[in-house]
């Protein structure tokens, strides 16, 4: 039985982990799929997190906060478009600089307005996203295999979690059940294609960017004003990285990359967990071996497993009509 | 009722495109200058003239790639201005380009449908699409499997999806570019029996091609365009493939190559159950064995991808010997005994390859540099271990003066010469050390009519000179023209070996078609 509440623990732990990268998955997914290189899924994220926690701190709604965090990412999105399809720059060039502008930006800022080395004041009560009780969750609490399952693991999260498992549906829909995803597909496969058939190819792979920073400016407030109490300097941590990992591991596919985005929260809440417990054979393992199995993990799966994941055929190229 | 049919409803309209003094600029180069040009309703219209002569760049105004610095364009006899593709297609006017505009992963519908939509809900657009395109291609004959993937078609219905595509759009004026030169003959017959049919529906057909045959085939009248100009535009009735020739490049051309009997002597190159498979186990050559006499040009046949291209890159020492082996002269290369492409050359083998862009010349570097390379290291071109500059300038001055290289520029960078220009360095600096072997691929690749010429010439000589010639093109006209023997390649294997003179393009191209699927259903028919 203990083991049993252990793993509904460690499962819930899991999504509240996992939510990050799948926003962040989904946000690279967009962008990807059009032909860009996202690898500055971390610094949109990172800047998303200074903006919501100063926001919220500032004026005390996490509405305004969340808001703040999307408009700021989507910002950053815009520049990386700007540089990489108006001006066809090196994608992860770009992107780089993205991260590195977010890092350096949101502790300069952070100092300069709060004097706190960097950190923004901690938030609490309404000024984070709290916990939603889903209804019956009290009453089924009881019930054997469902109850635990449902008031337990299912229950209990914040809007942002919800948000984040809702964005998977709706990213396959866009994607795979609409115009706009076709052509997004489309423009990722073959620009010219796109582009003699009368449609505009940068303004297509603009609103792609426009998604992206949306989605990772959701990730960034999640960080900062819903699972955690406040920003904290590189508070992203690399989940930016984690989660373009777990795009191209889910073969940047929504549904996949879902479920890698889940194995990868699910070797996080592990490491967590295992800190300072007597396995057997074993014994107990070094903090920092466990700290860093995820992303050990993540170089032998990209290295090795994933093969032949087939990337859009456009991505990394910038678009000229020129056809010499 | 569908635009299509809406359309052709319409009384008879005299002129489907008129052209008038269309000019157009970049930078120095004049690529369209006072070029007028009309098209009837309903007549297959071809444009011929050499690479650069300015067809890419008039049909390129045509669609709203480019817009013209000057002149008019009329659609339909009313005054247009074509400023992006999205207003081209408005007007009916549908583009087939030389490279499919496709997207490889998605289905046949999906293509067509991409960018006409029509609703936000891709099942409902898709829904509608298929019934549409029922109805066009009962109308036009066209048929196609819909759900199928694009990459898993061949190119001549991958071709037949391009112009499923503009009739979609309501194309009432058809542009295609260079169609048949990834075609066999087979398909190229089908491609024309779909461009008559279309022709009894009112549909205009603007063929851009550089096949003269075709034109004469197809076409019911031809313009000719020269160094940016229309030079004259005739009844296809009333003209023939020699003048057609002499009005593209200004002077008369051989378009036979002029050339004795071959008069084979001992073998030179062979190769024994040469087999080569590639990284996802697929055999790319498949127990190849034939041998080139001295004094001989052999060709080989096929549609692009059966094989060729990894034959030459064995041959040359590009890529190891697997399975088999290569007897060039007396020396054998075989897996035990594999050799580089400088030892090859060595050996006296002259390769000019395929992909010249690839792997024959580096488009940055100069000419000059260009004209040694795979030579670098001959002593003739270094002094004291640093290249000797002088020797370098001086052999490509030679090089150039013999193989009429223009601009005779050593320092000029040679992506800046034309693609004809380019293609007689690099062979004239594979011919130079007058090799034994020499391997040819695709000879004539991007090439002008009167270079192609020059380049045929050059070939006949080195085998009259008592060297083995070994030519890969997909052009059959060419390897039907130059070459004495003539081996077909399908699927890796060779399939046929017959002399030029007993052959014609048509039944090279059923061989070409054999597969091995083909064969092994006709040899299980036998069987029962």
């Amino acid at each position: 039985m203990d083991i049993w509440v252990q793993l509904i623990s460690a499962l819930d732990s899991t999504l509240r982990l996992a939510t990050p990268l799948i926003l962040c998955a989904m946000a690279g997914l967009f962008s990807e799929r059009s032909g860009i290189v996202d690898i500055g899924l971390e610094g949109k994220m990172l800047a998303g997190a200074f903006a919501a926690a100063a926001t919220t701190a500032v004026t005390g709604s996490v509405w305004l906060g969340l808001l703040t965090a999307m408009a700021v990412s989507i910002a950053m999105a815009l520049l990386h478009g700007f540089a990489c399809i108006t001006h066809r720059g090196d994608q992860v060039v770009s992107g780089l600089a993205i991260n590195i502008l977010a890092a350096g930006l949101s502790v300069v800022l952070g100092i300069a307005w709060f004097k706190r080395g960097g950190q923004t004041p901690s938030l609490s009560g309404d000024e984070r996203f709290r916990p939603i009780e889903l209804p019956f969750a009290d009453a089924l609490s009881d019930l054997p295999l469902i109850g635990p399952i449902y008031t337990d693991l299912i229950s209990g999260h914040n809007l942002l979690v919800y948000l984040a498992f809702l964005a998977v549906p709706v990213t396959y829909i866009i994607v795979y059940k609409t115009r706009f995803g076709l052509r997004l597909r489309a423009v990722g496969e073959n620009p010219q294609a796109v582009d003699t058939a009368g449609i505009s190819v940068a303004w297509l792979r603009y609103r792609a960017v426009i998604m992206a920073g949306l989605f990772c400016g959701l990730a960034g407030a999640y960080l900062s004003i819903a699972l955690g109490a406040g920003f904290v300097r590189d508070m992203s941590a690399g989940k930016g990285y984690i989660a373009l990992a777990a795009l191209i591991f889910g073969k940047w596919r929504p549904v996949t990359a879902m479920f890698a985005c889940l194995l990868f929260g699910f070797l996080e809440a592990l490491a967590t967990r295992l800190q300072g417990v007597d396995l057997p054979l074993v014994g107990q393992i070094e903090v920092q071996f466990m700290q860093a199995l995820p992303y050990v993990l993540t170089v032998i799966l990209l290295a090795g497993f994933i093969g032949r994941a087939i990337a859009p055929k456009a991505i990394g190229v910038p678009y000229s009509k020129d056809r010499a | 009722m569908t635009d299509v049919q809406q359309q052709g409803q319409q009384g008879p309209v005299s002129h489907a495109i008129r052209l008038e003094k269309i000019n157009k600029s970049f930078g120095a180069v004049h690529a369209n200058a006072d070029v007028s040009l009309d098209v009837e309703t309903g007549e297959i219209h071809a444009i011929v003239g050499e690479n650069g002569a300015g067809k890419s760049t008039l049909m390129s105004i045509l669609y709203g790639f480019y817009a013209a610095d000057s002149g008019r364009i009329f659609v339909a006899d009313s005054e247009v201005e074509i400023s992006d593709s999205k207003k081209a297609i408005k007007l009916g006017i549908g583009m087939v380009h030389q490279h499919f505009m496709l997207v490889e992963n998605f289905t046949v519908l999906e293509n067509i449908v991409l960018g006409a939509e029509g609703h936000w809900s891709l099942t409902v657009s898709l829904g509608s699409a298929r019934r549409r395109l029922q109805e066009i291609s009962d109308t036009y004959g066209l048929s196609v499997d819909l759900d199928a993937l694009i990459s898993e078609l061949p190119v001549g219905l991958q071709q037949r999806v391009e112009i499923l595509k503009a009739l979609y759009r309501g194309a009432r004026i058809l542009i295609l570019d260079e169609p048949t030169g990834v075609l066999t003959p087979q398909e190229v017959d089908q491609l024309f029996a779909i461009l008559r049919t279309l022709k009894q529906q009112g549909v205009s057909v603007l063929l851009i091609t550089h096949k003269l045959q075709e034109v004469i085939a197809i076409s019911d009248r031809v313009s000719v365009m020269r160094a940016g100009r229309m030079v004259d535009t005739l009844n296809t009735a009333s003209t023939n493939r020699e003048e057609l020739a002499e009005l593209m490049v200004g002077r008369k051309v051989l378009l036979r190559v002029d050339k004795e009997a071959a008069e084979p002597k001992q073998v030179l190159l062979c190769t024994q159950h040469l087999t080569w498979i590639d990284d996802s186990g697929v055999p790319r050559l498949d127990d190849v064995s034939f041998e080139v006499r001295a004094g001989e040009i052999v060709g080989i046949a096929g549609v692009s991808g059966n094989g060729q291209t990894e034959l030459l890159r064995v041959l040359s020492g590009m890529l190891d010997v697997q399975q088999g082996s290569v007897e060039i002269d007396d020396t054998t290369i075989d897996a035990n005994h594999q050799m580089t492409p400088k030892e090859v050359r060595h050996l006296g083998v002259g390769h000019v390859a395929e992909d010249r862009h690839r792997d024959g010349m580096v488009g940055a570097f100069e000419a000059q540099e260009t004209a040694i390379m795979g030579f670098q290291d001959e002593p003739e071109f270094n002094r004291s271990g640093l290249l000797d500059r002088a020797a370098i300038n001086q052999h490509c001055v030679d090089l150039m003066d013999e193989f009429d290289v223009r601009p005779a520029a050593p320092t000029l960078k040679s992506g800046g010469f034309s693609g004809g220009n380019q293609q007689k360095l690099v062979i004239a600096r594979e011919m130079a050390p007058k090799p034994k072997i020499l391997l040819v691929g695709q000879p004539t690749r991007g090439v002008d009519i009167g270079a192609i010429e020059f380049i045929h010439q050059q070939i006949v000589a080195l085998r009259d000179a008592g060297s083995a010639v070994l030519v890969v093109s997909v052009e059959l006209e060419e390897i039907l023209s130059l070459c004495d023997r003539i081996l077909v390649m399908s699927e890796g294997r060779i399939v046929g070996d017959v002399l030029a003179s007993e052959t014609d393009a048509r039944s090279l191209g059923l061989m070409m078609s054999i597969s091995r699927s083909g064969e092994q259903q006709k040899q299980q028919e036998a069987a029962q």
